[in-house]
């Protein structure tokens, strides 16, 4: 059966302690289950209520805070379809690119979609629509859409033995 | 006629071997790549499993097991001993249970010096900028990356200058005008920029550090200070590494650090800072001095300063954790460690603490902790119910004193 993508709606400033609360880091719980506990603080029933594919849509400031790549990985192994922000903090965009997460800028899309509401997302061109509205949202910079394709930034490294980077300029 | 250049623009330039400015693209070799016991895991396992099991420049990688140290459970317990093979096999530099924090062992050991790029596999690597070292944090994956190819691709960051007048006032403290500049900043204002700090000559290196340390909370890819005043008895600055009046800043604030006040960063956002005086009668059950951002020999003298001969208010506990062993044996050695004691500390291993909520100092529902580190986000230090107040060590202790939230003001 098909499962059309739902939203998840969250606020501004959510950090990484937010989505992956520091005491339930793999180290200390194990790589299994760590998972489990994605935003255990904030909305205790994503990870059993989420199904792969949904969409993650926030304020300004997604994942400011720790340089923990585990958050982010927390929310690709509950294969989480994107994640579209107003803004981003630094190390964790890099972390979700890195671990081939699709993740994508866009200011307006926050006031047009509300939370549990079902939307398809084109991935190709970066449009995310629902029954009520359609929006193209900024995409990745073009250098690093190449690991997002392979998967990881560890994907592109093994097949190319260069960073994403050194292709431009 | 040279292009003027910030200092990340400097150095990120000289590793370029190019000039290079804010927005582009490099690929720079890095001369210092430090992992943390709780990152090690994932680091170790990329290196074994895509990398094969390559390392090209062992002697610049620190492996530092502080975030959960001594171990606390069984799967911490496993992932630190698979960290100390790792390091013996590689002929890594390893820290171990009980040397202390990775940021401030790596300056103690000048394993971060002016101008250099220092990787770390934690957020507050921008600590390292309090020696004007190109200090930034990164995933496990870049950090795997780089300790197995000895390098990284970085983008040029634009520069937030921040130009610091005046004096400080008494009570007030570096760790309060940090607050202040990250209040006025707000805690995205310098997103993937650089902070350069300006105005600091007179500030010890434990006070840089503070200041250095708290960029990552404006959002700050590095936060770098110009080595100046004290701190050129003890540094070699490379001569391309100087202060170009004419760089290109994008932005451009100025704080009198003489109109400061004692803060706190309130819950649950770093930038919510608030003077102390306008916190009226909150109870506090813990308060915890330590930390990358406030756990030195000098933070530790405020501390017993203000409680000497004192003790610490009934019904509130104060936890007091040192940086690293060398802070420790220097406040046993000139008598803070037993002043401490005597006024009802507790002192625990050198190391994070319960900083990130993992051991050694877990709040309940309910609970309020006064911290001298640098988050407090919602559950950051135990239960989601719990609250977390960000302050200076000398907050720290006149709260420990009180049992209420209180600074020098009050006293």
């Amino acid at each position: 059966m098909w499962i059309v993508p739902r939203i998840w709606k969250f606020t501004d400033s959510i950090n990484t302690d937010d989505i992956l609360p520091g005491k339930y880091a793999p180290y200390m719980v194990g790589e299994d289950v760590f998972q489990n506990y994605a935003f255990a603080h904030l909305r205790a029933d994503f990870a059993s209520n989420m199904q792969a594919g949904d969409i993650l849509l926030a304020g300004k400031n997604w994942g400011l805070g720790s340089s923990r790549e585990y958050a982010p990985k927390a929310l690709k192994k509950l294969n989480v379809g994107a994640i579209i922000a107003q803004s981003f903090a630094r190390i964790h965009y890099r972390n979700l690119v890195n671990l081939g997460i699709p993740a994508f800028t866009s200011y307006k899309a926050y006031g047009l979609f509300n939370d549990s509401e079902n939307v398809s997302f084109d991935y190709k061109n970066a449009v995310l629509s629902s029954a009520n509205h359609e929006i193209r949202l900024e995409p990745v910079p073009r250098f690093l859409q190449e690991s997002l394709e392979l998967g990881s930034v560890l994907e592109y490294y093994k097949k190319y033995r260069r960073f994403p980077s050194e292709d431009i300029g | 006629m040279n292009t003027a250049l910030t200092l990340a623009e400097q150095i990120l330039s000289y590793k370029a071997a190019k000039t290079v400015l804010a927005d582009e693209i490099v690929v720079v070799e890095v001369d210092q790549v430090m992992i943390v016991d709780s990152i090690a895991p994932d680091v170790i396992r990329i290196i074994n499993e895509d990398l094969g099991g390559e390392i090209k420049f062992p002697e610049k990688i620190s492996i530092v097991i502080d975030h959960v140290s001594p171990a606390s459970n069984i799967e911490v317990a496993k992932a630190q001993k698979q960290a100390r093979e790792f390091a013996q096999k590689h002929a890594i530099k390893l820290f171990d249970v009980g040397r202390g924090i990775c940021h401030q062992l790596l300056i103690e050991e000048k394993r971060a010096k002016p101008g250099e790029i220092i990787l770390g596999s934690d957020s507050h690597s921008t600590t390292y900028g309090a020696v004007s070292a190109f200090g930034t944090g990164m995933g496990a994956s870049d950090i795997a990356m780089a300790a197995s190819s000895g390098k990284t691709w970085l983008k040029v960051p634009k520069t937030v200058k921040v130009n610091f007048l005046g004096k400080k006032k008494k009570n007030v403290y570096a760790k309060d005008i940090a607050l202040e500049m990250i209040r006025q900043l707000t805690a995205d204002g310098a997103t993937y920029a650089s902070i350069e700090y300006h105005g600091l000559e007179d500030f010890s290196l434990s006070e840089r550090m503070t200041m250095a340390n708290l960029a990552v909370e404006a959002g700050a890819k590095v936060g770098l200070i110009p080595v100046s005043g004290l701190l050129l008895n003890d540094y070699n600055v490379p001569d391309w590494l100087f202060v170009d009046k004419d760089a290109n800043y994008f932005k451009e604030i100025e704080i009198d650090i003489s109109k400061i006040e004692s803060v706190v960063a309130a819950p649950s956002f770093v930038d919510n800072v608030q003077t102390v005086k306008s916190i009226q009668n909150k109870k506090v059950d813990q308060v915890f001095v330590g930390s990358c951002t406030n756990g030195r020999l000098d933070d530790l003298h405020i501390v017993a300063d203000i409680l000497k001969n004192k003790k610490v208010a009934e019904g509130t506990r104060l936890l007091v954790i040192p940086a690293s062993s060398k802070v420790l044996e220097e406040a046993v050695a000139d008598g803070t460690f037993a002043s401490l004691l005597a006024s009802g500390a507790i002192f625990a291993t050198p190391g994070c603490g319960p900083c990130m909520g993992r051991h050694m100092g877990i709040l309940a529902p309910d609970e309020v902790c006064v911290s001298t580190t640098n988050r407090n986000f919602i559950g950051r230090m135990g239960s989601a119910q719990s609250e977390v107040f960000l302050a200076s060590p000398a907050t720290a202790a006149y709260t420990a004193l009180r049992g209420f939230i209180s600074g020098g003001e009050n006293a």
